[in-house]
């Protein structure tokens, strides 16, 4: 008995923790859009199943350790040939389905709701994991940034997603969730932001050396400031050369850069899905890294 | 070996006497062991198969399919395999009759065969290389030369084995033991000789319908 | 290599280079130095070399070997625990550097390669290979030799992986290490080599035994004991071996086309010719996923044994028990995409593994409520295994829960690689898995050693280690709700994430705490403990506990006839009530073939550590050598041909006699 009233005077004390210290750092429970909302509702309804299965299996074991410990003068009855129960082995099988069912039909709805942009010509924006560092490029704008996205709000974007480098996700935890950034393919994921406002994003797939350092910062802002910023780096930032992007793939950290334009191979079509991009073909050949 | 098993073999082998292969429940338990050996191998070459599947249109700036196989070859090796595993069939059925002179004639046989095999399958690859094409290539040659190598390594492992395997059987004669070898054996070659049907039609005919 | 002249330096440029001259890597070659040097004085002190040798180093013996795989499984626990609290403290507070990052990297990667294929694998062939004959009523397993041999491929994979740590350099690439980070392009020290062969190694054995128990348990067991009346830990084993014959085979070859993208210059998984790194993945998940089922079926296995006998009560369900384990395994080859739903399989496929996910949670919670209902109308006994049986429940349920919010597709974009992941793989691993294996070593000790271990010592280490663990691993759910992903060597100040670290690494050096009671209850209870003469420790209920403990060689003087479940237990009662007479009749003894011992295994471990070196830092004529020593070795031992020995009945009985096992 004791050491279950202990056990569970831990876990209160340390949800108490928790919820004191992590409130506000919680991005992934304030999302500040659509899709973050719709993801984290799911995650809403799979705790509640959840919890009421955690509460009930651990109240069912409280019951069980305590009305049948090994003590002189228990009277609970003790019957040591019982192989079992036909209707429970049944239930048991078919109240967590049942419980599964609750999660599952909303997980069904919404993996097909994320799966499209709902837009019928989103704003896009490709994107490039480099070592170790964020590659933004606007092909509607021209214009191209690093470690900083700027990003219209209220309204869907289509974020294309790539790498020229070993792989990493492209996460914003507070806007939805991750996809990969993978050498070779292009992946697609569409994201909004409520309300102009600021972000980070990083990387959730370990890609060598400085992947801490992937961090980017995402900021969200009405269309008109959008376009108006984009109009304002092609005057003032300098056009990315082949040279720079192949600076880019060196084994480095930078911090925020902007460029007015870049060059057209920097970026995969999404028909040559599976052609390289050739800069780090170059580089690993003629250029062999050391640590 | 399970227990009654091993109060047997112990008695009968106080008895020094030596009972026929399929009796002896140890020698059977190895053959289910074998057997199951030969399940993960086949896994392992599926996994290889996957691989080719996927890899095969991915040629970079190497060669298609078509321009790297020659079906005549493919074809002669074909059928020196299929002869070995009739060969091998021979040895078992040889065996069987318990004549083993003709069991070691016809395991010779079927290794010999197994070396022509590996042999071409060598001028081959060395054909391949001499032109460019090596493994590093394209994802398609490193996945192909993989495929087919592994193969051709497991016939080079089972060359070694028969050899190994005529000497025991000129040493000992036909006894449980011996005779278990060579059975699993069969099996081997059996199975290595499926495999390389697998490729034929996978490999070597897929690749000229691309 | 090159000429003699610039051999030596070449030689530790190359073995030597700047990355393992670093503090820790330093402090750790003192460490295997003066531990090596200690061992060698002992041996040599009291001339134990050829007791070593001849009763260790050779054996074929299944329980021996069981012991040898425990020994080397708490010894990696230990670095594996070691590298933990290394994490741990890097991360306790922001912008650390206690470790840099490029030695986080390689101690994560450690870290989660060493607790998987070089702790808990052991740990479970440790209990395989201790129990699973012993319950059956067999002398041995299938193949006894194989058996050695699968021990030490194992055994030297595992001195090969951790020597990455002070000769070259280790792997940095994560447990998992996808390409293209593995290419050389971007890794191009030798530590990758070292993940890719020495895993290579090891799952050779591992696949062995696989094959070694499916035989022994579908071919040798006990008359009359059909599949329906085999104790539960049977069924795991069974299950197991099931999955490990299906799942290694996909990652030999991932791992093989790995290798040779690093060392043959072929393009597998390159950036460049045309290779595809996501074909790594998927035939890593299609191994990776039945890989955590292969860790925890075996713990399933020992919880079903200790609430049984621990409650005093026949196990709830037996049927249902098999037929959801049974189901487990199946399905467990049906659900590896949920690993990365995130890499843009588009809906269909990510719904019918998330759905898939799910339904698997359902065997295993029928698992769940079976064992509750076993102890209900029991008597429930808190002993040290029962203990971490308790412990189980909270913390796999938790973590099983949230496994199913992981199948939950949208959700897991949130939740993909962050520390709710890490929160949860962890309260799975170790609430499953460990507290399992801990219990089985606790249960199985006095058939092992003849010994219990010290219980109040245990429960010590108990309350520590299953204690520290909450605070440890709990807080890490609400990291990864805040954006923490996992792998980060540091963290920026400002994004709320040091208390919930802090409080996580004091947890870790708690259950580090743990570990070290654990080890001085294991020493202590060598000297102190009470002998068990009666080979019935617990009052257990399987055959295992029928036979003197520590068991003799041949296990089983007479083999029983086993037509029930729950056997030895329902034998004691029909002996209470005198209808049948305690001990062995000596007319029944017969003459018994024990398998000899051989040094082949050993020499072929060592001759494969060779080969296996050679290719680690392509020095070919090593490789070479080492092919030409396995193969030599190979064909020398299948020239062998008497590999038993014969006990007479007569030295049967004097020994069973001895044991106070001989009625008249
Ligand atoms: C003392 C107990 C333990 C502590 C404190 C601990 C801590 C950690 C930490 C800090 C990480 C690295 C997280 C990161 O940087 O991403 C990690 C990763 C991991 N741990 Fe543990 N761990 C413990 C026990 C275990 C056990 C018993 C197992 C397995 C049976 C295990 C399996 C893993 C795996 C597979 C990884 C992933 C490694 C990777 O990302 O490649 N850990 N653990
Ligand atoms: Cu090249
Ligand atoms: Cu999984």
């Amino acid at each position: 008995m004791r050491t279950w009233a202990k056990r569970v005077a831990l876990a209160l004390g340390l949800v108490a923790v928790m919820a004191g210290c992590g409130g506000p750092h919680a991005v992934v429970l304030n999302p500040a859009g659509p899709v973050g909302r719709i993801e984290l509702n799911l995650m809403d309804v799979a705790a509640v199943a959840m919890a009421a299965v955690i509460l009930f299996v651990l109240v069912l074991a409280t019951l069980a350790v305590v009305r049948f410990r090994d003590r002189k003068g228990n009277k609970a009855p003790y019957t040591p040939n019982v192989e079992g129960h036909k209707v429970l082995e049944v239930l048991w099988f078919i109240i967590p389905a049942l419980i599964l069912t609750i999660i599952g039909i909303p997980t069904v709805q919404d993996t097909y709701a994320l799966a499209k942009v709902p837009a019928k010509h989103p704003l896009v924006i490709d994107v490039t994991s480099l070592d170790w560092k964020w590659l933004f490029e606007y092909p509607g704008q021209k214009v191209a940034t690093v470690n900083q996205l700027v990003m219209p709000a209220g309204q869907p974007v289509l974020f294309k997603i790539t790498s020229d480098a070993p792989m990493n996700t492209f996460w914003i935890p507070q806007l939805g969730g991750m996809e990969y950034a993978m050498p070779g393919r292009v992946l697609p994921l569409w994201l909004e932001s409520y309300k102009p406002g600021a972000y980070w994003g990083h990387s959730g797939q370990f890609s060598g050396r400085e992947f801490e350092k992937m961090f980017f910062s995402v900021k969200a802002v009405t269309p008109t400031a959008f376009s108006a910023w984009a109009a304002n780096l092609r005057k003032t930032a300098p056009a990315m050369t082949v040279a720079d992007y192949h600076r880019l793939l060196q084994f480095t950290t930078v911090g925020h850069l902007s460029y007015s334009s870049y060059p057209a191979f920097t970026f995969p079509s999404v028909t040559h899905g599976f052609t390289l991009k050739g800069g780090m073909y170059l580089l690993m050949h003629n250029n062999p890294v050391h640590d | 070996m399970s227990s009654r098993a091993l109060d047997d073999k112990a008695q009968k082998l106080q008895l020094a006497e030596l009972p026929p292969e399929f009796q002896d429940q140890e020698e059977s338990i190895k053959i289910t062991g074998f057997w199951l050996f030969i399940v993960t191998d086949v896994l392992i070459f599926a996994s290889l198969f996957a691989t080719y599947a996927v890899f095969v249109n991915r040629i970079a700036s190497g060669p298609t399919p078509a321009q790297v196989f020659q079906l005549n070859t493919a074809l002669i090796e074909t059928l020196i395999l299929l002869t070995s595993s009739f060969t091998i069939g021979i040895a078992i059925w040889a065996m069987r009759q318990n004549r083993q002179r003709m069991v070691l004639a016809w395991l010779a046989l079927t290794a010999a065969l197994g070396m022509a095999f590996v042999s071409i399958e060598l001028v081959e690859f060395a054909g391949d290389v001499a032109v460019g094409w090596g493994w590093h290539t394209s994802a398609f040659l490193s996945s192909f030369f993989l495929l087919v190598a592994a193969h051709g390594t497991h016939v080079t492992m089972g060359i070694i084995w028969a050899v190994a395997l005529l000497f025991q059987l000129r040493k000992r004669g036909l006894t449980t033991v011996t005779r278990r070898k060579l059975y699993t054996f069969s099996l081997y070659w059996h199975f290595l000789d499926i495999m390389w049907v697998f490729i034929f039609t996978v490999v070597y005919l897929g690749g000229r319908l691309i | 290599m090159p000429a003699l002249p610039s051999f030596v330096p070449y030689l530790i440029h190359t073995l030597f280079p700047p990355w393992v001259r670093r503090p820790t890597e330093i402090g750790a070659e003192v460490m295997m130095v003066a531990g090596g040097a200690f061992i060698v004085y002992w041996l040599l002190k009291y001339k134990k070399l050829q007791w070593l040798w001849n009763e260790w180093l050779t054996t074929v013996d299944h329980k021996k070997i069981g012991i040898m795989y425990l020994v080397a499984a708490i010894i990696m626990l230990a670095r594996g625990g070691l590298d933990a609290l290394m994490l741990r403290t890097n991360l306790a507070l922001p912008t650390a550097h206690f470790i840099g990052a490029s030695e986080y990297n390689e101690v994560f990667t450690t870290h989660g390669t060493i607790m998987v294929f070089f702790m808990g694998m052991p740990l479970i062939f440790a209990l395989f290979n201790v129990v699973v004959p012993l319950q059956i009523g067999s002398r041995d397993v299938a193949f006894p030799r194989l058996n050695a041999i699968s021990f030490w491929l194992f055994a030297f994979a595992a001195a090969l992986f951790n020597l990455s740590f002070v000769v070259g350099g280790s792997p940095n690439a994560g447990w998992t290490a996808y390409p293209p980070l593995t290419e050389l392009a971007f890794n191009h020290t030798v530590g990758e080599n070292y993940y890719f062969i020495s895993l290579l190694m090891t799952g050779i054995g591992t696949t062995i035994t696989g094959i070694n128990f499916l035989v022994t348990i579908l071919r040798m067991r006990a008359p009359g004991m059909t599949l329906m009346k085999m104790p539960l830990f049977t069924w795991a084993t069974l299950n197991t071996s099931a999955l490990i014959l299906f799942a290694f085979p996909p990652f030999t070859i991932a791992l093989l086309e790995s290798l040779l993208d690093r060392l043959a210059a072929t393009s597998f998984f390159t950036l460049s010719h045309g290779g595809m790194p996501m074909m790594y993945v998927n035939l890593f998940w299609l191994f990776g996923h039945p890989e955590v089922y292969i860790l925890v079926l075996p713990a399933f296995g020992v919880f079903s044994e200790v609430v049984a006998t621990f409650s005093r009560k026949k196990l709830f369900g037996y049927p249902s028990m098999v037929l959801s384990m049974t189901a487990i395994m199946v399905l467990a080859y049906g659900t590896w995409v949920h690993h990365f739903f995130t890499m843009g399989a588009g809906p269909a496929v990510n719904v019918f593994f998330g759905l898939s996910t799910m339904l698997i949670a359902i065997p295993t919670g029928v698992k769940v409520f079976n064992w509750i209902l076993t102890m209900w109308g029991g008597r429930v006994q808190f002993t040290t295994p029962m203990l971490y049986f308790l412990a189980m429940i909270p913390t796999f349920v938790i973590g099983g829960a949230t496994g199913v919010m992981l199948g939950a597709v949208p959700a897991d974009y949130q939740f993909h690689n962050s520390y709710f992941v890490i929160a949860h793989f962890h309260e799975v691993l170790i609430g499953g898995t460990v507290f399992g294996l801990l219990a089985g070593v606790y249960y199985w000790w006095p058939k092992m050693f003849g010994y219990k271990l010290n219980d109040r010592q245990g429960k010590w280490a108990f309350w520590l280690f299953a204690g520290g663990f909450w605070p440890t691993f709990i807080p890490q759910y609400w990291l990864g709700l805040e954006g923490m992903t996992r792998r980060m060597y540091t963290y920026p100040l400002g994004m709320g994430w040091h208390t919930l670290n802090v409080i996580s690494t004091i947890g870790g050096f708690i259950m580090g705490a743990g570990f070290l009671v654990l080890a001085a209850n294991v020493l202590y209870s060598r000297r102190h403990q009470e002998k068990d003469l009666t080979g019935d420790a617990w009052d257990g209920r399987t055959l295992e506990w029928s036979i003197p403990s520590p068991a003799p060689e041949y296990n089983f003087a007479v083999i029983p006839t086993v037509d029930e479940r729950d056997w030895w237990w329902q034998e004691k009662e029909r002996r209470r009530q005198g209808e049948k007479p305690v001990v062995v009749k000596p007319e029944e003894i017969r003459p018994i073939a024990i398998p000899k011992n051989t040094p082949v295994p050993i020499l072929l471990g060592a001759a494969f550590f060779m080969g296996a070196f050679g290719l680690v830092f392509s020095w070919w004529d090593i490789a070479l050598a080492g092919l030409v020593a396995v193969f030599s070795i190979l064909i020398y031992s299948w020239f062998q041909y008497d590999h038993y020995r014969i006990l007479s009945a007569g030295e049967v009985r004097e020994s069973e006699e001895l044991l106070g096992r001989l009625g008249a």
